[in-house]
């Protein structure tokens, strides 16, 4: 009898499963299940190009519908309900029940609700997937105030999409900085100024209390009261992972469903990938749940070579992107931990400038704006461990490709 | 109906060969990835944002492919192998002129 893998959630994970598992030569069954009507696509534009209207769904699926066909890949559309581990099978919200022999689960994550009154009135848009980008799409025509609800990475490029539209947009964050969860407060300080000079009304360490409107939102109350007018609201205050399967499949949830180096859950016929997932990073020692493109691939890497026998741990360097107005922000690495920062460039007046994070001497992230060689060059550096000479670093007359050949040892 | 433009040979790094056929513009690390040929990643989905669609134009065929821009020599030049006809496939859009075109693959993408 074939051998089935069965791929619950249709997301950038499930799509690398899918084609690593055909490179990696498993010859048996692949079924992708996915609640979307679409096979998986790439979801950071939906908040840049997609929002702008420069690209369709089309343009977004990672592979095309071919490659699924000549790879006898099946795609169904369906909401997996509960998983049976002793039988091996999964349930569908249609009632059937297929049987697996692997099963990778790549549910993904949701967006967090915002816990007020009118959260659910029309003209309130999440940004998740392609639906929640086409709804916000379809009443920009009517549209001329927007007001987003956190400062992160999908708040802020929602905001600039939104302003570069020329809507006029006012982004209110709870933190008394922009990006506070998940970067340093000089790239804080940075995102903040280009987006005042950009026009965007930006109101830190501001709490909303309610949504109003009648039926549809036409205002955000501010907890002093305030309310401020808008015709459309975006959400974006993180997510939650899609944890609640493995939990009742009896799976050990650690923040994420919790995997080994090689993607495995302990059941040794179950595996995850993606945002769901949390693991313990080699570098760093600590058990991370990372929301990132460059996370999900390389777990999905690791899941499918594991499944068809190759030994491969999760060990590419987290990279991350962000594209804000003339901005393209890439980071290399995780920051948690530095205890010096060396600056090539200068964040307070231009718009490009890196950020080199070091613990113990050792290069271990780096932010860089419009500095794609600065970025390529620290991917490079901190996955080699080396040490580059600090001084040499910061000044902007060094070339980088130098303090890859001389940095090995020493430490600056 | 989409009718053939053209071919485009990828050779992987031990030179295994993939004759992959376009029926439009797409670029070609959609095809490589569209196609299964191994050694081509692409990431970011197309946005020069990640460096992992490090592609080798022939000789031949540089001329007509054309050098890299500045953000493809920003992403590239750091890689150990870098060479002066490397391009990233995700900026390179497959056109009737390409039929026939064949890049290298590096042996491992940053």
């Amino acid at each position: 009898m074939t051998e089935r893998v069965v791929i619950v959630g249709a997301g950038h994970a499930s799509a690398q499963v899918c084609a690593s598992l055909r490179r990696d030569g498993w010859s048996g069954e692949i079924l992708l299940i996915g609640d979307e009507p679409s096979l998986p696509y790439q979801r950071p534009p939906l908040s840049k190009a997609f929002l702008a209207g420069e690209s369709t769904l089309a343009d977004l699926l990672i592979r095309k519908p071919e490659f699924y066909e000549k790879e006898h890949i099946v795609f169904r559309r369906g909401r997996v309900t509960g998983i049976d581990r002793d039988a091996a099978t999964v349930g569908l919200d249609d009632g059937e029940t297929l049987g697996y022999d692997k099963l990778v689960l790549c549910t993904g994550a949701r967006p967090r609700p915002l816990p007020v009154p009118g959260a659910e009135l029309a003209g309130v848009h999440d940004l998740r997937d392609v639906a929640d980008a086409q709804s916000i799409r379809s009443g920009l025509a009517t549209a001329g105030r927007a007001v987003v609800i956190g400062g992160g990475y999908i708040g802020l490029e929602a905001a600039a999409s939104l302003r570069k539209l020329g809507l006029a947009v006012t982004v209110l964050e709870l933190a008394d900085r922009v990006l506070q969860r998940v970067t340093t407060p000089r790239i804080s300080a940075f995102y903040d100024r280009v987006h005042r000079e950009e026009g965007i009304d930006l109101r830190l360490g501001t709490g909303v209390v309610a949504l109003e409107g009648d039926g549809r939102v036409t205002g955000v109350r501010l907890a002093d009261d305030e309310v401020i007018a808008t015709d459309l609201v975006v959400v974006g205050v993180g997510v939650v992972p899609n944890v609640e399967l493995a939990q009742a499949a009896g799976l050990t949830v650690d923040d994420g469903i919790a995997v080994d180096a090689h993607g495995r859950t302990e059941d040794p016929a179950v595996f995850a990938a993606g945002d769901c997932t949390s693991y313990v990073d080699a570098r760093s020692g600590c058990r991370l749940r990372l929301e990132c493109v460059a996370n999900a691939v390389e777990q999905a890497k690791t899941v499918s070579a594991t499944i068809c026998g190759h030994d491969r741990s999760i060990s590419a360097l987290p990279w991350f992107w962000s594209d804000q107005f003339d901005l393209k922000l890439q980071i290399a690495g995780l920051s948690t931990g530095y205890d010096e920062t060396v600056l090539r460039g200068d964040p307070d007046t231009g718009r490009s400038f890196a950020c080199f994070y070091f613990a113990e001497g050792r290069l271990i992230a780096a932010d860089c704006v419009n500095r794609a060689q600065d970025f390529m060059f620290s991917k490079r550096a901190i996955a080699e461990g080396l040490s580059p000479d600090r001084g040499l670093l910061a000044d902007s007359d060094t070339q980088l490709a130098s303090l890859l050949q001389a940095s090995s040892t020493g430490g600056g | 109906m989409n009718a053939k433009m053209g071919t485009i040979t990828f050779i992987e790094h031990d030179g295994t060969e993939h004759e992959v056929e376009f029926v439009d513009g797409s670029s070609l690390m959609e095809l490589a990835t569209s196609n299964g040929v191994p050694g081509i990643d692409g990431d970011c989905g197309g946005e020069a944002s990640c460096g992992t669609c490090h592609v080798i134009v022939d000789d031949a065929w540089i001329a007509v492919a054309g050098t890299r821009s500045d953000v493809e020599r920003q992403m590239i030049e750091m890689s150990p192998e870098c060479a002066a006809n490397s391009r990233l496939a995700c900026q390179l859009k497959a056109c009737p002129d390409l039929d026939g075109l064949k890049v290298r693959l590096p042996e491992f993408q940053m």
